[in-house]
């Protein structure tokens, strides 16, 4: 164990460290491998013998960038504790769990996965919608169980409409009262938690369905599965949830109702296009270049 | 109208088309009949119309005990269940229900191919099993991008590629002949045709030639990461050797709306993960049923008017 510490403070002379709290699920499918490069090393701290606090204050002149995923926060907490980090890089989308304001005031540039994701993002969301409106698990659930042959027919699927234009809506509700569907694709914010309510959902009616492929806290999940139980709306695609991986018991029995593990970019070729990313972000911060995917500021 | 009888040889399930032929014809059905053949010989001097669908049609040996026959008018718009030599032989007209199902059928095919790619069904199994709390599920593979490759550039088929285009997969097809203005890739052959893309979907009719159009060298061709979707019929393809080309990983995957013997779906294909089964239900929705009804309606009362048929096949 002490040996460990003295091979990394002995490696850090070398290269910059990039600080990882906790692996990222990009990192433990491809291999670390994946993200090795002559311009910086990692520093993992759960391999660490050390609680984290002393962990940090440790290392702390030598992280000048952390690399996180959702599992671990950003928070100004943790900032304060690293007053070498100049770059935080997140492997994914979403940056809700990054203190962004507190980034802000370090001088601390953050990127994410850019574009990388979006191809996989939409398909999951199409996808979703199909599932939800042509009952595809559902059907495929009613082949396997023997009932098409025992009971006949599989009931009939639902609406659709024609789609004509992209207008535009500023207010959410009137968004939901116009559309068959909802999709949602927004970062989690403090504007837009809970921003799916019980107004919303009932504006979107009792034919309406909603896909979440964002965040699970951008719907208020207690409302939505009263609304699903009660049917005050006819059908949900759900790849998020608000305390992941724990889903609201009713949700699991619902037929009305298509779920997926959080998932929805989980492809090896949008793996690899984040990996490639990751590195670029970290060698480009290490060789003072132009970062490849900055988060801005809206 | 009322005196004129209308045989009706699918089973009745859908209210809205049987209650509009009762309003204006003498229904007879025949599933739900004890004695076929006698119900039919009882009836038949009066019966001047059939009613099918996907599953019944006319053959040529109920066209021949049924004398007074002048229509038959399918509730689908496959017509393999239909002896279509035997009524043009016959005089007697065909229609069928074309491009009110077109945008279903090929919403369902890209539907399969996001389900069997992103493997939606098994991650849906997934959660609510309540695996998700042991781990995350695996990676699945894109769809974007991916080459699609069509048998069949028909209304459906056509349909499809203009989807599948809007996920920039690059398109190819297979028909009896090259359409002229059509940019998408010909292939003379469906081997080469599966052998060239990622997803092979079937959306041709069947007729003698496309029966088990796909067999076991077209599988093999198409590979142990391409994946099958069929909209079109079971016959289309050799159902043994689809089981076991996914069986033994000869083929990455498949979505199937059909199968040679519905409502009997191979057993051994319930326990496979790339794989999404759907009970014939390509154009299973509210609205499309309806429309298709309109169309069996539409047809029987245009020719009994003496009127032009809304969309004779024969």
């Amino acid at each position: 164990m002490e040996n460990k510490d003295h091979n990394q403070n002995h490696q850090s002379e070398d290269l910059p460290q990039v600080l990882l709290l906790k692996p990222t699920p990009v990192m433990a499918v491809l291999g670390e491998h994946q993200f090795s490069s002559n311009k910086y090393q990692f520093l993992k701290a759960w391999e660490s013998p050390l609680p984290l606090c002393q962990f940090l204050t440790k290392y702390a002149n030598s992280i000048q960038a952390i690399l996180c995923s959702g599992a671990a926060s950003v928070t100004d907490d943790l900032l304060q504790l690293l007053p070498s980090v100049r770059l935080v890089v997140a492997a994914s989308a979403g940056t809700n769990h990054i203190d962004l304001m507190a980034c802000c005031r370090r001088g601390i540039s953050v990127t994410n996965a850019g574009n990388v994701f979006s191809d996989d993002g939409a398909d999951a969301a199409v996808g979703l919608l199909f599932d939800i409106l042509r009952k595809i698990s559902a059907a495929d659930r009613y082949v396997r169980q023997g009932l098409w042959v025992k009971k006949g027919d599989y009931a009939l699927g639902s609406k659709k409409k024609t789609f004509v234009s992209y207008p535009f809506y500023s207010n959410i509700c009137e968004l939901a009262a116009d559309s068959d569907a909802l999709i949602i694709c927004c970062a989690l914010t403090d504007q837009t938690r809970h921003m799916i309510n019980k107004e919303v959902l009932s504006a979107l009616g009792k034919e309406g369905v909603i896909v979440n492929i964002g965040r699970g806290a951008i719907i208020d999940e207690k409302e939505l599965v009263r609304c699903l139980v009660e049917g005050e709306i006819a059908g949900a695609g759900l790849d998020v949830f608000e305390k992941e991986p724990d889903i609201p018991k009713q949700l699991l029995e619902l037929e009305n109702v298509v779920l997926s593990p959080h998932n929805a970019v989980f492809t090896p070729e949008s793996f690899l296009a984040l990996s490639e990313l990751v590195v670029g972000n970290l060698e480009a911060f290490f060789s003072n270049l132009p970062l490849l995917s900055p988060v801005m500021d809206e | 109208m009322e005196s004129i009888g209308v045989l009706m040889t699918c089973p009745p399930n859908f209210p809205y088309l049987v209650e509009e032929l009762e309003k204006r014809f003498t229904l007879y059905k025949l599933q739900n009949a004890p004695d076929k053949t006698h119900f039919i010989n009882s009836h038949k001097n009066s019966i001047r119309a059939v009613v099918g669908n996907a599953g019944f049609g006319a053959d040529a040996e109920l066209i021949d005990q049924l004398p007074k026959l002048e229509i038959v008018s399918s509730f689908s718009v496959g017509l393999d269940k239909v002896d279509l030599p035997k009524c043009k032989e016959k005089r007697i007209r065909v229609t069928n229900t074309p491009d009110v199902l077109t945008n279903d059928v090929a919403d369902l095919a890209i539907g399969l191919m996001l389900a069997v790619l992103r493997r939606l069904c098994e991650s849906d199994r997934y959660v609510r099993s309540g695996k998700w709390k042991k781990g995350d599920y695996k990676l699945t593979t894109k769809f974007t991008g991916k080459s699609v490759g069509i048998i069949g550039l028909g209304r459906i088929g056509m349909a499809i590629a203009t989807r599948a285009e809007a996920f920039s997969c690059p398109i190819s097809y297979y028909a009896r002949t090259e359409k002229p203005d059509v940019k998408y890739r010909y292939y003379p052959s469906v081997i080469e045709l599966a052998a060239n893309c990622q997803i092979l979907v079937v959306a041709c009719a069947l007729t003698e030639e496309t029966h088990h159009i796909v067999n076991r060298e077209v599988m093999n061709a198409l590979g142990p990461k391409g994946v099958l979707i069929n909209i079109g019929r079971g016959p289309h393809v050799d159902e043994p050797e689809l089981v076991s080309a996914l069986l033994e990983g000869r083929l990455g995957g498949a979505g199937l709306d059909v199968f040679e013997d519905e409502p009997n779906v191979p057993e051994p294909l319930f326990g496979l993960e790339n794989v999404v089964l759907l009970p014939h239900v390509g154009s299973g929705t509210v609205e499309t049923r309806k429309a298709m009804a309109d169309l069996v309606v539409g047809n029987l009362e245009a020719h009994f008017f003496k009127k032009p048929l809304l969309t004779p096949v024969v």
